[in-house]
């Protein structure tokens, strides 16, 4: 650690990221343009290439430790949250990343997940989501769609489906995002904002299973519907979209309703202005109750906000026992009780 | 009566007895009440005074899972035995001496272990119908004649206690809490122990609640003043100081044992120490020890369940950290799959499991050993993991820093078993010098010429790299890897090498095994083999036997995977080998398998420890 302190930090690019490894996702697959992105994302973060790690768990998505020139490992499924929570408590000067899928996420690993949302532990959760089941071949996962048919459903899916940004709000997490694998400078952006955030950064990615679950996003990627299909968060700003910009969402009770601008006499000061940085995660769960075919879908920013991290408040404890109790030595937590002495 | 009363309201200090004082070998003591009545602490404040004397000591406590039972109640019981000699005592006894009852269900529930002409002293103002009633008995038992042939003091420790309190302004509920101390008093008093020691200790327990502390202090003073100045007792008892090495003693739990190892593993290697756990009974108190020692470079991460204490304990060993995680066999079961990763991960990790009565939730508060062959064998596919299990509260100590020895030299995760027993159990324990502790060497790879993640030292580990090592980075994880880089193969061959290759690593320890220690004839009738906490009860049946004259031996093992490479030939050495174990014959199973030589079982499942004499009995029918 020392010489490299001496030295200059090299300028990295994406290439310095990628593993000598042939990646084996399906051609078409969407992880490739995420892996693209993230492998982008690393040499701009001035974080040097040996502090980062990638943690994994099982399934498509899971490989993607394999692909990065960084450390990591490729887990056990459900564990990476909690494995990746362990190091960076261990370690908190590293950056560390958890990449998962729905079903590595929110089936096997759905406890963990929720808790690394808790904890706020300075992770950064990508969940690549192509509702599907895809390392088994295609069966459905906790983000399929009700009546969706798959092998394990070939009469129509009734599990209700997780919508992962709410479960991430409802469990506490302090940054949640949505993006989506076709949409390469919208995804860098929230990948971005993810990286910067001090805290647990969840981000989601629409991501299509080009194999079993083909088109899932394709209403909110196909660049002739997609403006009308999506909403596109950004703090500060009221909720508008469409081809013309001429739709919007706005707040009848508690509830969000849609409304097109200039009809009924709406205009652009009647609609919901995005707050991410709200203390409560109120306004940002009622925008991720947003979902087809009623509404756009909302894709950004849904919450950002500071709050103090689970490794920093952990150092801070040890801090304080020693600055209490001085560093411990072993002589004297031995001899500390009730002794004796035997002559 | 009412001199003493007074006495004891006054808070006078009592006098010395002038009664006559006996001299014995060993006592054993069993204190009994309802869970809510103090029976752990007051066993614990005997056993320090008892320690403090210079007597060798070892307990038992044997509480129910229920945290405050209904009063009164059978299954409410909770009892802490203590045996405490002039000699070396390796068991907390087979038959109490003497049974202090605090109500009728306590009295009820371990009356048939105590020695038939033992003393039976008994809270006689909880004998009231309702108690009875309560316990199944139809008369009371003081006052029936059933106890004929015990000696039994009825003394109303309820009514003295509140006698004694009457002025301490403390609610009757408050007072009732202290009866313990009065029964405090009167062992002290009737083992001839001084008692401003236990005075001093009373005032820093419950230093935040002075007017607590300074109740006990009275209810202490009056329960000793009683048995001082009652013509009750005839005689005192004086147990006289046994030969115990010179040096300074504390009394340790097995639990608490453990957790000072681990600490000393971190300072001895300089690397930081990470607990992952989630609380179970009965290996908590680990964690709570654990828990309290932040201004070590101790980490303690209270998971949200056993699967994310194991894999957080493995990121913070991926980390560079000594990874560790406690639990009881229940958690051991769910922590399996994450086991089978450290295996391939070929890193450091130690997971103590403090068995318990099984399968499923079992008896959680109850002694048994029958997680060994989940620990040896319990894994998808050829899983081997080194197991080593501690003998003794004391000697917990001595096997986590051993746990950690071999982890980081073998890069492989470690099995350390405990159980209940020796985990709540307490004994003397000298405190060693710091210094004089083995350091542990540990080498984090920084070197990048060369580099390949699972290229082999001469034990066949790989090197231990830390995360944010430039050069070095690589990646690890579950599915079979190259024997060299560690990238992901398929290949049949290199399968086999890594296969074979991790066999090799783990059974490779049995190399630097010491030749095992036998005690007793180097060949003869009969071998003795025991593991973990059935050590005192062998020991001490293996004694008796020897002074009949028997010709018996016995080696307790500390390493169960591998087994010692010397082992086989020492059985063979006797006609016979007798294997006592709290389960239904699994090292029995692990011998045979081993050495194709056959074994006679004793086997025990009763969550109670085996007594001496079921262990001597069957000593006495082989040989």
């Amino acid at each position: 650690m020392a010489s490299t302190l001496a030295e200059p930090v090299a300028v990295l690019s994406k290439k310095d990221f990628e593993s000598n490894q042939d990646v084996r996702w399906c051609p078409g697959c969407g992880d490739y343009a995420v892996l693209a992105q993230i492998q982008k994302l690393m040499p701009t973060l001035g974080i040097p290439r040996e502090n980062f790690a990638f943690i994994s768990g099982i399934g498509c998505s899971s490989r993607f430790p394999y692909y990065m020139e960084t450390y990591g490992m490729h887990s056990i499924h459900g564990r990476a949250p909690a494995i990746a929570s362990g190091l960076k408590l261990a370690r908190p000067e590293l950056s560390v990343w958890v990449v998962t899928g729905d079903g590595d996420a929110l089936a096997i690993g759905g406890n963990h997940f929720i808790h690394a949302m808790r904890r706020n532990i300075d992770l950064k959760v990508i969940l690549l989501n192509n509702r599907i089941y895809g390392l088994t071949k295609g069966q459905y996962s906790p983000t399929s769609e009700m009546g969706k048919k798959t092998k394990t459903t070939p009469l129509g899916n009734i599990d209700r489906p997780f919508n992962p940004v709410a479960l991430a709000l409802g469990a506490g997490a302090t940054f949640v995002a949505r993006t989506v694998d076709a949409d390469q400078a919208h995804m860098a952006s929230v990948l971005k904002r993810a990286a910067m955030h001090k805290g647990t950064a969840f981000v989601e990615i629409f991501q299509n299973c080009i194999v079993f679950n083909d088109g899932a996003y394709d209403a909110i990627t196909d660049r002739s519907v997609r403006d009308d299909a999506r909403l596109l968060l950004e703090h500060g700003k009221p909720l508008i979209f469409g081809k013309n910009k001429d739709k919007g969402v706005r707040l009848r009770g508690l509830d969000a309703e849609l409304v097109t601008l200039g009809e009924n006499g709406v205009t652009e000061a009647d609609l919901l202005v995005h707050d991410e940085a709200a203390a409560r995660s109120s306004q940002a769960f009622l925008i991720s109750q947003l979902e087809v075919p009623a509404f756009p879908v909302p894709l950004g920013v849904f919450r950002a906000v500071s709050q103090p991290s689970y490794e920093t408040l952990n150092e801070e404890l040890h801090a304080d026992a020693r600055a209490r109790r001085g560093q411990g030595n072993l002589s004297d937590l031995f001899k500390s009780g009730d002794t004796w002495i035997i002559e | 009566m009412s001199t003493i009363a007074e006495a004891a309201e006054a808070g006078a200090k009592p006098v010395a007895a002038s009664r006559p004082v006996e001299e014995l070998d060993s006592v054993v003591i069993r204190f009994v009440g309802d869970s809510g009545d103090g029976m752990q602490l007051t066993g614990n404040e005997f056993s320090r005074a008892i320690a403090k004397a210079g007597n060798d000591f070892a307990t038992h406590p044997d509480y129910p899972s229920e945290i405050r039972a209904p009063t009164g109640t059978l299954f409410g019981v909770s009892g802490y035995q203590i045996q405490f000699a002039s000699r070396h005592v390796f068991t907390s006894g087979d038959a109490p001496d003497v049974l202090v009852a605090m109500n009728p269900a306590a009295l009820k529930t371990n009356l048939s272990d105590v020695k038939r002409g033992g003393m039976l002293i008994a809270n006689s103002g909880a004998f009231n119908e309702a108690n009875l009633a309560k316990a199944g008995y139809k008369s009371s038992p003081l006052d029936d004649g059933s106890l004929d042939g015990y000696r039994v003091y009825k003394i109303d420790i309820s009514e003295l206690t509140a006698r004694a309190l009457k002025e301490s302004g403390l609610s009757k509920k408050e007072i009732g809490r202290c009866k313990n101390y009065y029964a405090l008093g009167l062992m002290l008093s009737l083992y001839s122990r001084p008692l401003e020691k236990e005075e001093d200790d009373i005032r820093n327990k419950f230093a935040k609640k002075p007017e607590i502390a300074e109740a006990n202090v009275l209810a202490l003073r009056a329960g000793y003043a009683y048995a001082d100045a009652a013509e009750l007792f005839v005689t005192g008892y004086k147990v006289r100081t046994a030969e115990i090495t010179p040096g300074t003693y504390r009394s340790l739990t097995g639990n608490h044992a453990t957790a000072l190892g681990f600490v000393t593993a971190s300072e001895r290697s300089g690397v930081p120490l990470f607990l992952g756990s989630y609380p179970i009974t009965p290996a908590t108190d680990i964690l709570h020890e654990l828990s309290a020692l932040k201004h070590f470079n101790v980490t303690t991460f209270q998971a949200e369940d056993e699967i994310a204490g194991v894999c957080s304990a493995i990121g913070a060993a991926y980390g560079g950290a000594l990874g560790m995680t406690t639990t009881s066999g229940p958690g051991m079961a769910l922590k399996t799959e994450a086991l089978g990763l450290a295996v391939m991960l070929e890193l450091p990790l130690v997971v103590v499991n403090v068995q318990r009565g099984g399968p499923s939730t079992g008896l959680p508060t109850k002694i048994e050993q029958a997680d060994l062959l989940q620990a040896v064998y319990g894994r998808n596919g050829e899983c081997p993991i080194p197991v080593i299990a501690s003998r003794s509260p004391a000697d917990c100590f001595d096997c986590a820093i051993e746990a950690f020895r071999l982890a980081v030299k073998y890069m492989t995760p470690v099995i350390l078993l405990s159980d209940g027993g020796i985990g709540n159990a307490a004994e003397p324990w000298r405190i060693p010098d710091p210094a004089s502790l083995p350091k542990l060497e540990v080498k984090f790879r920084t070197e990048t010429e060369g580099f390949q993640a699972y290229a082999r030292d001469e034990n066949l580990a790989r090197a231990w790299v830390r995360p944010g090592t430039p050069g070095l980075e690589h990646r690890v994880g579950g599915l079979e890897k190259d024997f060299l880089t560690g990238n992901i193969s398929h290949d049949p061959m290199n399968h086999q090498r890594m296969v074979d290759v991790r066999a090799a690593k783990v059974a490779g320890i049995a190399r630097e095994m010491p030749p095992q220690e036998v005690s007793g004839p180097s060949e003869g009738d009969l071998l003795v083999i025991g593991w973990g906490s059935t050590y005192g009860s062998i020991v001490q049946a293996r004694q008796q036997a020897v002074t009949e004259g028997r010709s018996v031996a016995h080696v307790h093992l500390r390493h169960l995977n591998p087994l010692p490479p010397d082992l086989g030939d020492i059985m063979k050495r006797y006609k016979k080998v007798l294997v006592p174990e709290m389960n239904l014959g699994q090292l029995s199973r692990l011998l045979r398998e081993r050495y194709l030589i056959d074994v006679v079982q004793l086997n025990k499942v009763q969550g109670k420890p085996f007594k001496v004499s079921e262990i001597y009995d069957r000593i006495l029918e082989l040989c």
